[in-house]
Order: C-alpha cells, then sequence, then structure tokens
C-alpha cells in the first residue's frame, strides 16, 4: 500500500440554510477543496451520504455531482452507512489511493436535511425497522437506552451527560463554521425539554445541511498540491449488531473498540499517543462512550471527564475542538469528512483559536445507527 | 404493510417464535438462517416466555408521527428466560416509573395504525408483572 495524504479541504457552514440545494452544498465544499490545491482535475469522487433519496428524493448522487462539478466521465460513486458515510467515504477513498487504483480522489460529505419533514422517520431508518422502529422508538430514544444501561453500571449521571454539551458549545463558539456560536451553562441543559429520558433537547445535535470535501493523493505527491500535507496513517473499520438489544452490553460500542483496535494497530500506536480526537457525540452519551471504547479515558469513568476538563480544550486529550456534531452541526452524511477537515487543520496549526498546541497526531471516529457501524481514522502532521 | 411485508413477520409478532442455536444454545429472537454466536445454521423452534426483565429503558416524548398521540411512552430493552433480549413498549403504568431490573410479563397489543388505510399492526408490549 502507498502513503496517502490529505492535501486540502473545503467546507460550508453547517446549519439551516434554506437558500442552499443539495447540489449547491457539495459544490461549495468541493470547489473550495480543489481551488486550495490549485487543481480541476481529480481521477475518482466519492459522496458519503445517508439519505439523499429520503431526505429530498435524490439518490444517484455519484454522477449527479461529477456533473454539477464539471466532471462528467470521472470515477464517482456514493458510501453510505447512515451517519458514518463521511467517514465511510474517506476510508474509501484512502483504500484508492493506497491501492495504486487512482492517483487523486476527491471525498465530499453532503446532507441536506431541513427540505424534510419526517427528519425522525428518516434518520430511524439507520435502525432495525421491524424489531426496532416497529415499537415506537426514536434515535434519541435510543441513545436513552444506552444512557440509562450507562447510568446503571457505572453511575454516570444527568448532569455529567450535561457538561459534555457545555463543553462541546463551548469550542463550537469558536468555530465560525459552526451552527451553534454560543455557550450553554449547566444550568440550561439540565432544564431545557426532555426528548427522551434522561436525554434532553440540548444532549441532542441539531438538524442541519452541509457539506465538507477533502482531496487525497499520494504522500510522495503531496507537494504539488500544498506544502503542509497532513499523512493519514490508519484506517479502522468495523460494526456490531444492528439492534440494540442484540449487543454484548448496553453501556459499551463494541463497533468503536473494534475499529479503533484495527486503527491503533495499523498506526503502530495507541490512544496515548493521540493529542486531538474529533468524536461521534450525536448525543451527550455517545462521546462518554465512544471516549472510553478509543481508549482515550479509562472505561465507566468518562463521565466526568468534560466536567473536569479532561476532554476539552487545554486538556489531557482534548475532544471536538470543533465543537462537536452537537455545537458544528451534524448534517449526517457531511460529518465524518468535517471530524477529518478539523484534525488536518488542527495538524496544520490552522485551528485559529481552537488550536491545539504542538498537536502532531489526532484521530477521528465517525459512527452510523446506534453504534452498528464506526469508522476511525488517524492522521500525522507531516 | 398490510400485505406481505405486515404478515411475513406475525409469527414473531404474534406468538414471540424464536429459535435456539443447536451449536450453542443460545436463542435469536427473531429466528434468523446464521447464528449470530457461533455461525451456525442447525435450528430448534421455540418459543420465548410471555414474561421478562428490563434490562434499560426510556420515556419517548417526542415521538414519531404515528405515535405521537401516544407520546409519552416507556420503551424498554425485555430479557426473557431464555436469554433472548427484544425491544418494546412498556405499557399500563406511569411511563416514568420504568426503571431497570423490573419484572414485566408480555401481552398481546395494539401497536399502532399504519399509513392512511389506518391498518392495525399488532405485537407485544410489555406491563408490569404481578
Ligand atoms: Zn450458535
Amino acid at each position: 500500500m502507498r502513503d496517502v495524504a490529505i492535501v486540502a479541504a473545503g467546507m460550508t457552514p453547517f446549519g439551516e440554510l434554506w437558500h442552499a440545494s443539495l447540489r449547491d452544498l457539495c459544490v461549495e465544499a468541493a470547489m473550495e477543496a480543489l481551488k486550495n490545491a490549485k487543481t480541476d482535475q481529480v481521477d475518482a469522487l466519492f459522496v458519503g451520504n445517508m439519505s439523499g433519496g429520503q431526505f429530498v428524493g435524490q439518490e444517484h448522487l455519484g454522477p449527479l455531482f461529477a456533473d454539477q462539478l464539471g466532471m462528467s466521465g470521472v470515477a464517482a460513486m456514493r458510501v453510505e452507512s447512515a451517519c458514518a458515510s463521511g467517514g465511510t467515504a474517506l476510508r474509501a477513498a484512502f483504500a484508492e489511493i493506497a491501492s495504486g487504483l487512482s492517483e487523486t480522489a476527491l471525498v465530499v460529505g453532503v446532507e441536506k436535511m431541513t427540505d424534510a419533514t419526517d427528519v425522525t422517520e428518516i434518520l430511524a431508518t439507520a435502525a432495525d425497522q421491524e424489531n426496532e422502529v416497529y415499537h415506537g422508538i426514536t434515535f434519541p430514544g435510543l441513545y436513552a437506552l444506552i444512557a440509562r444501561a450507562h447510568m446503571q453500571a457505572y453511575g454516570t449521571t444527568e448532569e455529567d451527560l450535561s457538561w459534555v454539551s457545555v463543553k462541546n458549545h463551548k469550542q463550537g463558539a469558536l468555530n465560525p463554521k459552526a451552527q451553534f456560536r454560543r455557550e450553554v451553562t449547566v444550568e440550561e441543559v439540565m432544564s431545557s425539554s426532555m426528548v427522551s429520558d434522561p436525554l434532553r433537547l440540548l444532549h441532542c445535535s441539531p438538524v442541519s445541511d452541509g457539506a465538507a470535501a477533502v482531496l487525497l493523493c499520494p504522500l510522495k505527491e503531496a507537494k504539488k498540491y500544498t506544502d503542509r500535507p497532513v499523512k493519514i496513517l490508519a484506517s479502522g473499520l468495523a460494526t456490531d449488531s444492528m439492534a440494540l438489544a442484540d449487543r454484548r452490553e448496553l453501556a459499551s460500542l463494541d463497533a468503536v473498540e473494534r475499529s479503533a483496535r484495527k486503527a491503533y494497530k495499523m498506526a503502530g500506536m495507541g490512544p496515548q499517543n493521540m493529542q486531538v480526537a474529533e468524536v461521534h457525540d450525536c448525543f451527550a452519551i455517545a462521546e462518554i462512550c465512544c471516549v472510553e471504547a478509543l481508549g482515550l479515558v479509562e472505561k465507566g469513568k468518562a463521565g466526568s471527564a468534560a466536567r473536569t476538563g479532561y476532554t476539552a480544550l487545554g486538556g489531557c486529550i482534548p475532544v471536538n475542538t470543533s465543537g462537536g456534531l452537537k455545537s458544528k452541526g451534524h448534517p449526517v452524511g457531511a460529518t465524518g469528512v468535517a471530524q477529518a477537515i478539523e484534525i488536518f487543520e488542527q495538524l496544520r496549526e490552522e485551528a485559529g483559536e481552537r488550536q491545539v498546541e504542538g498537536a502532531r497526531i489526532g484521530l477521528t471516529q465517525n459512527m452510523g445507527g446506534s453504534g452498528a457501524s464506526s469508522v476511525v481514522h488517524i492522521f500525522q502532521k507531516v | 404493510m398490510p400485505s406481505p411485508r405486515y404478515w411475513r413477520e406475525v409469527p414473531s409478532r404474534y406468538r414471540l417464535e424464536a429459535a435456539r442455536c443447536l451449536g450453542c444454545g443460545k436463542v435469536a429472537f427473531p429466528a434468523r438462517r446464521v447464528c449470530p454466536h457461533c455461525r451456525g445454521e442447525r435450528w430448534e423452534n421455540t418459543a420465548l416466555s410471555q414474561q421478562g426483565k428490563i434490562i434499560t429503558a426510556t420515556v419517548v416524548r417526542v415521538a414519531p408521527a404515528e405515535f405521537t398521540m401516544e407520546a409519552p411512552y416507556a420503551v424498554a430493552v425485555v430479557e426473557t428466560p431464555e436469554g433472548a433480549r427484544l425491544m418494546a413498549q412498556v405499557a399500563d403504568c406511569d411511563p416514568a416509573t420504568v426503571q431497570p431490573g423490573m419484572e414485566v410479563s408480555l401481552e398481546f397489543r395494539l401497536l399502532r395504525q399504519e399509513g392512511h388505510g389506518g391498518i392495525l399492526c399488532y405485537g407485544h408490549k410489555a406491563v408490569p408483572a404481578g
């Protein structure tokens, strides 16, 4: 396998972008990445998208976006793994370059959610339709079931959950691309309306529109496009049972642990080597379970990690410096690519007020459904 | 889902039909072709007991369109004595009182009406035991 680098990135702001269509979002992010690399040619286009078909009635996104980018003829495909679609598309592009199949690959993660009226139902298609959704469960409901199990097993509290939101909003307030650029207090979080006990509105990521794009090429060609490439050291993808009821343990996310183990092995590193991480905080409990599964915080101890500052900017392992899904926004298919962009910027020292000083190694973790799929990437400053 | 999609699921939804793997002894609910634990393909039919214990629970307050009339309602993961786990609503009690460890029985109930035709969808709900 060849070494692979990210050489350029482009990203729309995340939020309720009423003026922009699905294709507008894709084109904006992709053109920014291409302009930053000073190129207008790619060999392959990978689209990360959960459900264009249900959100806006549009499938077949590979050729649509190739056409919109003036690249008709190029190899193009869409990659789907629910909310992990973006990270999984990045992995597909990584394999495309590492294998020698293509010399350049553009990854665009995109979701247009605000045109749809039944977002709750569409998101629920990432759960088991026949055995979970049939009984009236929702996505916040599934993570609420995980939260209750974590509380039961480790004594995690509603206040612990709330500190995750407080931390991520504080960091997101520093991100010009974030949907919610404002801080919240623990009191505000704990008095926001209950969605699915014990998860309140401010424990949940929002409905968002947005797109994020990165350009990949072999590391040895990277200087053609930038003087500061970021190497992709490793990619790990893993799965778990689709239905929550079939999990080994409800307070653990085994797909996350498996995907991390694969990535750490490939990188020849462990969690102790990570200096900054973007993890999938679709709900506050998800960040707690993910940092445990990634080994960034000891199992059962992550409840207090946001409150004590261990996972905050300036702490031992800053998590979600971008604001995470909670504050930055969560256009599902775009999220995994946007996570990679945050680490790309951190390792290039372009993160401004969010900069983790001296960061050379960073990690992203992007998750699908209630944790049935997870993809981890590890990046290194070159 | 009036329809083949509905009646295909009837054995598990109406009668809690499951399958015990002859390779590892674990029970799969609903029945499936390949055992998720040992990848065995030989099974014996079994039915779940109409009782169990709650492993984890929540109260859904913001519900999908077809369930909005019923919100708030409790949903739980229930483990039966056979070791199978399933998702079910918990009825006939204050949803806020549904907690891990609670003993329940599984009763045949109307779950929802689907689509414009109002197709009646049945299955099991958990209710506090005793
Ligand atoms: Zn078996």
